[in-house]
């Protein structure tokens, strides 16, 4: 049972020598066996996993398996951003955050499934198939990193990696009951990592534990010079913002007075209450409207998209681009749309300044406020075949997150609420400005001690 | 140059493509030197090659030459500028776009003098380079072959206003930028393997003062693939007969990219210009925008060497040197640093240096990089002790001697050849000065001959 | 924009932009979803933007850039950079021959 440890617990018990992470690689092996084939997280598993681990025991990870969403190149593992086109890319090099991964000793379990491209948020979109919710298989785990989301809620992994471009880490960790990190834009480098919207993509860890978060965080995280987008902002270390108290900070909470979250609003007001009684001053308050996030992202989004996609012409790797899958040509097409000549101004170019409006909006409100925080989804995980045929479902899904994706905010998912009958989840979203990711932990760490959402922090 | 027959007057930009010699490549740290790599394919990296996850990273010293080339031609610098993204389908683009410069090059707004006026420098900017593709037949198949050794080396691109008038200037201005970059010794432009490369926009008007009147024609012709000045000269005359006769015909050129024939010696059609591309160019999301101070700016420009306009100046007023001997004797930079020290010498020593100038383009001295200055100046001095003679001078002496050495003029008549000798010892005696002897000698065979009249 | 707007010759010619082959289905399917796409984009244009300039990076990040030197660890060799090409012939990738020669 010791792959149901978390990423602290482990490392704590390999330390005092109790157990070692063999014996938690053997555990976790075992699972994968028996449960990776219906649930369908792993596209591709780690051949060398054992050997690996054996090796890392002098590590700060210790050789502790790692899930790794199937969009960042892994030298000598199969990397396909789950499309057919890329079904037979092995990468000879590592992505920087993976080279870091191995640098801190931790040990690729194996690849987990996303939906393809990364363009969506249900992992229906994957031509490898869905993935399943292990908290209740009826449903999705989310998207885009929903393998590596139902890697950590089914323990089929101690920690897992995932990317976000507009809620691609928070909302699947929301719908899958467990924690996921998004940096601040340029935190991490996305160097070695299929490009989705080179403005707003940022890999991220989904852990078990805000605490696991922290830990991952501290190793993952830093300038990278292959990447002329990340910051040389010092690093700091998250574990230092563990155990702290949140008395006096101001919380402005968004988005709750939505029609949207009509149905919604009462599952989050034991949370509010909660944040109170922690010791904060929370209050509702208004925003631009989040619905104009969904256009400025699906434009740059797609814009971008349709050029990052460009490379992947059969000539130097992978396979030809009859391969794309509807998801994906719906995306090229829209985004090479809205850059094409006569339309730029219109979309693209208009899209940039209303992102302007949205970071001033954030100025003016964190002037007020510490920390912001909105639910994560507009829903509990919806029904496997929700996605299908809908044309913006992805972009509609994320709204609530959108606004601080597309400006680069920091932003973590605890859970704060599970549905008895129905096993799922709701997830709170925490927000801090730039570079803030030690507020971020702070408060959903606190939150995380002094609630029982969090599936692994009984075992404390 | 107006095509006299029809009144037809030349309005012709040109661009200009010029691989930076940087060490590495422009947007990663792959070797730069795609021409002698011994096999394709071994200078990339998953940046260059368009891998999954690559990113771009600028290369610093591109950039600051990129600058050097604009403040050498009198360019304004964009203090803030940016990479944009270029979009178009080709197997040796690996991305699928090309990084380059839209609307905020690093240069705008320069100008180059050739001796028929100047020529307007329109932008400068700096993007990356393509693979390179070769067609081959292999198992019977047609193929095309990639290598990408090439990708991503730094390209500087220069483009005029339509300010040329004639091949002949197209040509000048050519040669007199891929001096001045060498000069700057950003890069090498060896036209043969591609490290230079021309296009020319080529239309005709019947407005002599079109340009100045921006009364343009209202379609230009791209000529692409012309890898050598001479190529350039023969692409831009032939363009010229071929576009006056359609326009004679009573009809426009078709707006049209056409790539010259060096074996016909024409210009065939391409694939029609740049209205059905669309390029779709945004800034590049992965690099930050670039910001100057104008002392960061003053700071390169104090680093220029100097350029050749300059040291023809300089040369006539420290040395009283003629420019059109400058011309010459200026091509290479090093050489040229090495005549300023022999011209400085020889004006210590008295030596007139536009004299030595003068030996040296007229090749009655030579010189190669490393010879020292006092041997130039001997090697001068041994043939400009020499007088000036004309015949006037000399025809008398000359008839006087033979006239003094009956016997031995008619033994050289009668076939003793070697007695010239004589004769031109005799004749230099009686002119008392020292003259060319080879002057002397072939007047005096001249005189000599037996078919002479004199 | 009305239905009207997207006629299979915009959506062949973004199409043939994009490198793209549609299927006559996908062209129907496609067409539509643009349609409902750009009527929740166009809800952009009710804010007002004319004072405002646009953001294209979120880092306020300038001058980012590196020295001139070669990264020799990072290089491929020729076989790590054809290990995942479908047609390598002598070293070089293999494509079709191309028939638009416009390179030097």
């Amino acid at each position: 049972m010791l792959h149901t440890l978390t990423l602290k617990q482990a490392l704590d018990q390999i330390k005092r020598k109790e157990i070692t992470a063999s014996e938690v690689w053997a555990d976790t092996q075992s699972a994968i066996e028996n449960e990776n084939k219906a649930l369908n997280i792993y596209l591709t598993l780690n051949e060398k996993s054992a050997a690996e681990t054996a090796m890392m025991s002098d590590k700060p990870l210790a050789g502790l398996p790692i899930a790794v969403k199937d969009n960042y190149a892994t030298q000598g593992l199969r990397t396909t951003a789950s499309s057919t086109l890329l079904d037979s890319f092995v990468p000879t090099y590592d992505a920087t955050v993976i080279a870091k991964l191995k640098a801190a000793g931790g040990v690729i379990s194996g690849k987990t499934n996303l939906d393809a491209w990364a363009h969506g948020s249900s992992t229906e979109t994957s031509q490898y198939g869905r993935t399943l919710n292990p908290l209740n298989p009826d449903y999705l785990p989310g998207g885009s990193s929903g393998g590596s989301a139902a890697a950590v809620a089914a323990n089929l992994c101690i920690a897992a990696l995932g990317t976000e471009t507009a809620g691609s880490i928070r909302q699947p960790a929301a719908w899958c009951g467990v924690v996921g990190l998004k940096p601040t834009y340029g935190r991490f480098s996305r160097s070695g990592i299929v490009a989705m919207a080179s403005s707003t993509d940022s890999p991220g860890p989904i852990t078990k534990t805000v605490e696991d978060a922290a830990i991952m965080f501290n190793h993952l995280a830093g300038h990278d010079p292959y990447d002329s987008t990340t910051s040389t902002q010092t690093v700091p270390d998250l574990t230092k913002s563990l155990g702290q108290e949140i008395k006096g900070l101001k919380i402005g909470v968004m988005y709750l007075d939505l029609p949207e979250m009509t149905e919604l609003k009462k599952f989050y007001e034991p949370t509010l209450k909660e944040l109170e009684r922690l010791g904060a001053e929370v209050e509702l308050t208004g925003s631009l409207d989040p619905h104009h996030a969904i256009s400025v992202y699906t434009v740059i989004q797609r814009a971008e998209v349709s050029s990052n996609l460009g490379r992947y012409d059969g000539v130097r790797f992978g396979h030809d681009r009859s391969y794309f899958g509807a998801e994906a040509k719906r995306r090229i097409m829209l985004g090479t749309y809205t850059l094409s000549k006569g339309h730029a101004d219109q979309y693209y170019h208009q899209a940039q300044k209303v992102r302007t409006l949205f970071q001033q909006d954030y100025a003016r409100l964190f002037e007020k406020y510490d920390i912001l925080i909105t639910p994560t989804s507009p829903g509990f995980a919806k029904k496997i075949g929700s996605s299908e045929g809908a044309a913006m479902f992805g972009e509609l899904e994320d709204m609530l997150i959108e606004p601080s994706s597309v400006t680069g905010l920091p932003g973590i998912n605890v859970p704060c609420f599970r549905d008895p009958e129905t096993n799922l989840f709701l997830g709170l979203n925490i927000m801090a400005p730039m570079w803030r990711e030690d507020l971020v932990i702070r408060v959903a760490d606190a939150y995380e001690r002094a609630t029982t959402w969090n599936t692994w922090r009984k075992n404390d | 140059m107006t095509n006299t027959t029809t009144n037809y007057s030349l309005i012709c930009g040109l661009e200009v493509h010029a691989e930076l010699k940087t060490a590495s490549k422009m947007f990663c740290g792959c070797k730069n030197d795609p021409f002698h790599a011994p096999e394709p394919n071994i200078y990339t990296c998953p940046v260059c090659l368009g891998l999954p996850g690559g990113l771009p990273v600028a290369n610093q010293k591109a950039i600051e030459w990129t600058l050097k080339l604009g403040l050498a031609l009198g360019c304004k610098v964009n203090l803030f500028s940016k990479f944009d993204r270029k979009h178009y389908f080709y197997p040796d683009l690996p991305k699928g776009y090309q990084i380059s410069q839209y609307d905020l090059p690093f240069c705008h707004d320069g100008q180059l003098e050739t001796s028929f006026g100047p020529v307007r420098i329109c932008r400068i900017h700096l993007e990356e380079d393509t693979g390179k593709l070769q067609h081959k037949t292999v198992d019977g198949q047609k193929v095309t072959l990639i290598d990408f050794n090439r990708s991503s080396v730094p390209l500087i691109e220069v483009v005029t206003e339509p300010d040329i008038i004639s091949a002949a200037q197209a040509k000048e201005y050519g040669k007199k930028l891929r001096q001045i970059m060498r000069y700057l010794e950003i890069a090498d432009c060896d036209m043969e393997q591609g490290g230079m490369r021309l296009e020319a926009n080529i239309s005709l008007t019947q407005n002599q003062n079109a340009v100045v009147e921006n009364d343009l024609p209202s379609y230009k012709v791209e000529v692409k693939n012309i890898n050598s000045f001479r190529f350039l000269e023969q692409a831009i005359e032939f363009e010229t007969q071929r576009q006056a006769l359609v326009l004679l015909d009573g009809q426009t050129p078709a707006q049209e990219t056409r790539g010259w024939d060096s074996v016909h010696n024409t210009t065939y059609p391409q694939r029609t210009k740049e209205d059905a591309e669309d390029y779709r160019y945004f800034p590049d999301p992965d690099l930050p925008p670039i910001r100057f101070t104008e002392s960061e700016v003053e700071r390169l420009r104090v680093e220029l060497p100097e350029l050749p306009a300059t040291l023809i100046q300089r040369w006539q007023t420290d040395w009283g040197i003629d420019p059109k001997y400058t011309a010459l004797l200026i091509e290479e930079k090093a050489i040229a640093q090495a005549f300023d020290t022999l011209f400085a010498a020889a004006q210590k020593k008295q030596i007139d240096p536009n004299k030595v100038a003068n030996f040296l383009a007229n090749k009655k001295i030579t010189y190669t990089l490393g010879d020292s200055v006092d041997t130039v100046l001997a090697a001068f001095g041994s043939i400009a002790d020499v007088a000036a003679l004309d015949t006037t001078e000399l025809d008398p002496i000359i008839e006087a001697v033979l006239s003094e050495f009956p016997t031995e003029t008619a033994a050289y008549r009668a076939g003793k050849i070697p007695l010239i000798n004589f004769l031109i010892g005799q004749t230099m005696k009686k002119l008392g000065k020292k003259v060319e002897v080879s002057q002397v000698k072939n007047r005096l065979e001249l005189k000599l001959s037996r078919s002479y009249h004199s | 924009m009305s239905k009207s707007g997207f006629t299979p010759q915009l959506v062949h010619h973004i199409a043939q932009l994009a490198q793209l082959t549609l299927s006559s289905t996908e062209e129907v399917s496609i067409s539509q979803d643009f349609v409902k796409t750009i009527e929740v984009v166009a809800r952009m244009s009710e804010l007002n933007t004319t004072a405002v300039a646009p953001t294209h990076q979120v880092t306020g990040l300038e001058n980012v850039w590196r020295a001139d030197k070669v990264d020799e660890k990072r290089m491929f060799t020729q076989a790590e950079a054809l290990a995942n090409a479908a047609k390598t012939a002598a070293g070089f990738f293999v494509v079709p021959q191309v028939i638009d020669q416009k390179d030097i």
